[in-house]
């Protein structure tokens, strides 16, 4: 004799749960400070926004050519747009500037495979972007062979060069910090760790500002007499040198998180020490530093705005000389709100993209 | 018997060439002779230039008199001061940028590291907007945005934002009221230091008192009370022996209080806002990093919410967020040479740029500049190390 056990069923959550209201009550009105807090804030929005979005959108004038096309009382996107091209290519030949494209198109071309998953030879071609690219680059923007019209470095500027000297500072000090973070975790040879110290704690401990002054005033003195850099060369010097040592500190961070069983492994099968680093070593650690590597970089993205103080025009610099132009001052929060936007894009891309990558490499420890 | 074992064959001599501690030698030896021949090679290319470009040496310049006038110092300078006066103008008001900088992005970072973590989602997305926008966007351009674009375009002296009319906001920069002590304040002024001791002496009891016995005492408001109220009935009793010197308006600017410049303004809000960005993602993940376990627990013991973080978490955070937060501290200092772009009066500003111009002696100037901050961040380092070897884990 069996019944049929035949339950009523659920009945629904209270609706003060669940919904919109449910979420309101949960996130924003949970207790009187939260409650207090969350009408704080919709009264600070509510003052702050309005204005701001009308002045950035709503009454802002975008098609023009001259200041005469501001009369709304808003941003002045007209600016941005007439000065367009010196922000992008600085003083770049005009009719030359495709070349600039051109590297821009190749670049994306040749890092779009490293982003999707399953392509078989990132290694290769990172080393390709990295090593080859560059001389591609270097041809392509100087010119003076293959009949390229030859262009001085004094007409590089505005984003173009922001890009470059922190893609080359980066990518020169790639090597040099590896060497560096290889030599500080050297303890059989004290005399070279104890320079690699010297020098990465020197590095890390002044100021970009300094770096870069000391590039251009001290290093015409250091070269023998009748040799002189270019003032772009010089301040690259100086930035490779100094980012080398934030480079080897997340390298060494690398070189420490491989088990040390991994060490001892290819000591046992007889590995020399380079080819203990090259082959077991370095290969695992440079996978984990990625994420660090990127953050480094981010740091000297936005640093490259101080080659300002030695003279060079990345886009800010190309910003306040556009800002002297007697035809356009006054616009100022415009031109800084523009620069502001496309450090932001760049640099909030990469963080987001260096978190995803940390999320991806480091599995394991989640609760 | 001890001659009758087999003799045991000596392994093979490893050639020199192949011996770790032989070739480790030889690279040592040949990388130190490496560096020394370039720093050499730099040393004397250096003498030469300089010689041959008629460049004097040696610090004898800072005796000489620097001849240009400083926007903002906090001894005594003009003109006729040596350069190293200058050197000591620069240095001071570097501090005072950094002392300034550091104390407000550590009050900013740590209540929006405590902000984006609040279960408020909308207090919470606030916060994280705070930090996404300021720490993606270079430092530069905001000390330009806040110098340039704001603070030029502040309203003139007469017509000046203020509080209360006791502090203005104008284009000359801000002035705030300036006290001014009179001959009865030392009273008072040992007044504060008494009940500082008091305070302290209090607690040490107090914390004695609660692991003698369990029994809690409420140091917050008597230490409150002591430090406000001791003071004030000596300050009054003495005939209040103080005022404050506000600014008013004369002629074309303000007139008395403390002038804070539009540079130094603009300057240590941009280094606050920036660092104090990094600061919050700091204290967020040194909060985050102490386990659920250890607030369940808290919470399972009886503790209340306020107790779980004063008691549980925050001594636990403290750990992990003070590595991370020397070193922002130190990029702070570091930054604050950016001084020199807007013209503050700093260490860069004066020494490594006026100065280096007017005397050409570069490799003394640039060298003196960056052991300074070595130094400084040296010190700063040593200081957090120590405040960080107090906070951590005692293990048994």
């Amino acid at each position: 004799m069996s019944h049929d056990f035949a339950p009523l069923p659920d009945l629904p959550p209270p609706a003060s749960s669940v919904g919109v209201i449910g979420w309101l009550r949960r996130n924003l009105f949970s207790n009187t400070i939260n409650s207090l807090l969350t009408l704080f804030a919709i009264y600070l929005l509510a003052t702050l926004l309005p204005p701001l979005f009308n002045w950035l959108f709503f009454d802002a004038d975008w098609i023009g050519d001259s200041r005469d096309a501001c009369t709304s009382g808003g941003a002045c996107w007209v600016f941005i747009s007439a000065r367009f091209s010196t922000f992008m290519y600085g003083f770049f030949p005009e009719n030359e500037t495709w070349r600039i494209n051109l590297i821009y198109i190749a670049l994306i071309a040749c890092m779009a495979p490293l982003f999707m998953e399953g392509f078989r030879h990132k290694v290769k071609l990172g080393v390709f972007v990295i090593f080859i690219f560059p001389i591609f680059g270097f041809i392509l923007l100087f010119g003076g062979v293959f009949g390229l019209e030859q262009t001085e470095t004094s007409q590089w500027g505005g984003l173009t060069l922001t890009l470059l000297l922190a893609s080359v500072g980066c990518v020169a000090a790639l090597p040099l910090g590896i060497m560096l973070a290889l030599g500080r975790q050297a303890t059989n040879m004290p005399a070279v760790k104890s320079m690699c110290v010297l020098f990465i704690e020197f590095w890390r401990g002044v100021p970009l500002i300094t770096v870069l002054f000391m590039s251009s005033v001290m290093l015409p003195l250091f070269l023998p007499e009748g040799v002189s850099f270019d003032k772009l060369l010089r301040a690259l010097i100086g930035i490779t040198l100094f980012q080398s040592a934030y480079i080897a500190e997340v390298v060494r961070g690398g070189l420490q998180a491989i088990p040390k069983g991994q060490y001892e492994a290819a000591d046992a099968l007889g590995l020399s020490y380079w080819k203990k680093m090259g082959l077991i070593i370095l290969p695992q650690a440079m996978k984990i530093v990625i994420p660090g590597i990127v953050n480094t970089f981010i740091a000297l993205f936005k640093d490259t705005t101080l080659v300002i103080i030695v003279g060079l025009l990345d886009v800010l610099g190309m910003v306040q000389n556009a800002l002297n132009d007697p035809n356009w001052l006054g616009y100022s929060t415009e031109g800084y709100v523009f620069t502001a936007f496309v450090f932001w894009i760049f640099c909030f891309s990469m963080s987001r993209y260096s978190q995803a990558l940390e999320r991806k490499l480091h599995t394991g420890h989640k609760r | 018997m001890a001659d009758a074992s087999p003799e045991r064959e000596t392994p093979a001599k490893p050639r020199l060439l192949s011996d770790p501690k032989f070739r480790a030698l030889v690279f040592q030896i040949i990388a130190s002779i490496t560096v020394a021949a370039f720093i050499f090679f730099i040393v004397r290319n250096t003498l030469t230039n300089m010689e041959s470009r008629g460049i004097s040496t040696g610090f004898g310049f800072l005796d000489r008199a620097s001849g240009f006038g400083i926007l903002q110092s906090l001894i005594e300078y003009n003109e006729t001061s040596t350069y190293g006066r200058t050197f000591l103008v620069g240095l001071l008001n570097t501090i005072l940028v950094s002392v300034l900088g550091v104390f407000f992005a550590t009050i900013i970072g740590f209540i929006m590291g405590v902000l984006r973590l609040s279960s408020n989602w909308l207090i919470s997305k606030l916060a994280a907007t705070y930090i996404e926008i300021f720490r993606n966007i270079p430092l530069l351009l905001q000390i330009f945005f806040w110098y340039y674009a704001i603070g030029f375009n502040l309203p003139g002296p007469r017509q000046a934002m203020s509080v209360g009319d006791s502090l203005f906001l104008s284009n000359r920069g801000l002035y705030i009221p300036a006290p001014v002590f009179e001959s009865g304040f030392m009273a008072t002024g040992l007044a504060i230091i008494a009940s500082i001791v008091a305070v302290i002496s209090l607690v040490r009891w107090a914390r004695k008192r609660f692991e003698a016995t369990g029994q809690l005492f409420h140091t917050v408001y008597a230490s409150l009370a002591i430090l406000i109220g001791v003071p004030a009935v000596v300050f009054f009793s003495t005939g209040a022996p103080m005022h404050l010197d506000y600014p008013a308006l004369q002629g074309f600017n303000f007139q008395g209080g403390v002038a804070i410049i539009p540079e130094l303004f603009a300057l240590v809000l941009a280094l606050s806002i920036y660092t104090a960005a990094f600061i919050a993602e700091t204290v967020r993940s040194g909060i985050q990093a102490v386990s659920h376990g250890q607030t369940e627990a808290a919470s399972a013991l009886g503790l209340r919410p306020g107790w779980i973080l004063r008691l549980v978490v925050i001594p636990q955070a403290m750990r992990v967020i003070i590595p991370p937060l020397t070193s922002q501290y130190l990029n702070l200092t570091k930054n604050s040479s950016l001084a020199a772009a807007i013209g503050y009066p700093d260490l860069v500003a004066v020494f490594a740029g006026t100065t280096l111009n007017q005397t050409g002696q570069a490799v003394e100037i640039i060298a003196i500049t960056m052991s300074v901050y070595l130094v400084l961040s040296l010190i700063i380092s040593i200081f957090m190390n120590w405040y960080n070897a107090k906070m951590a884990l005692r293990e048994r």
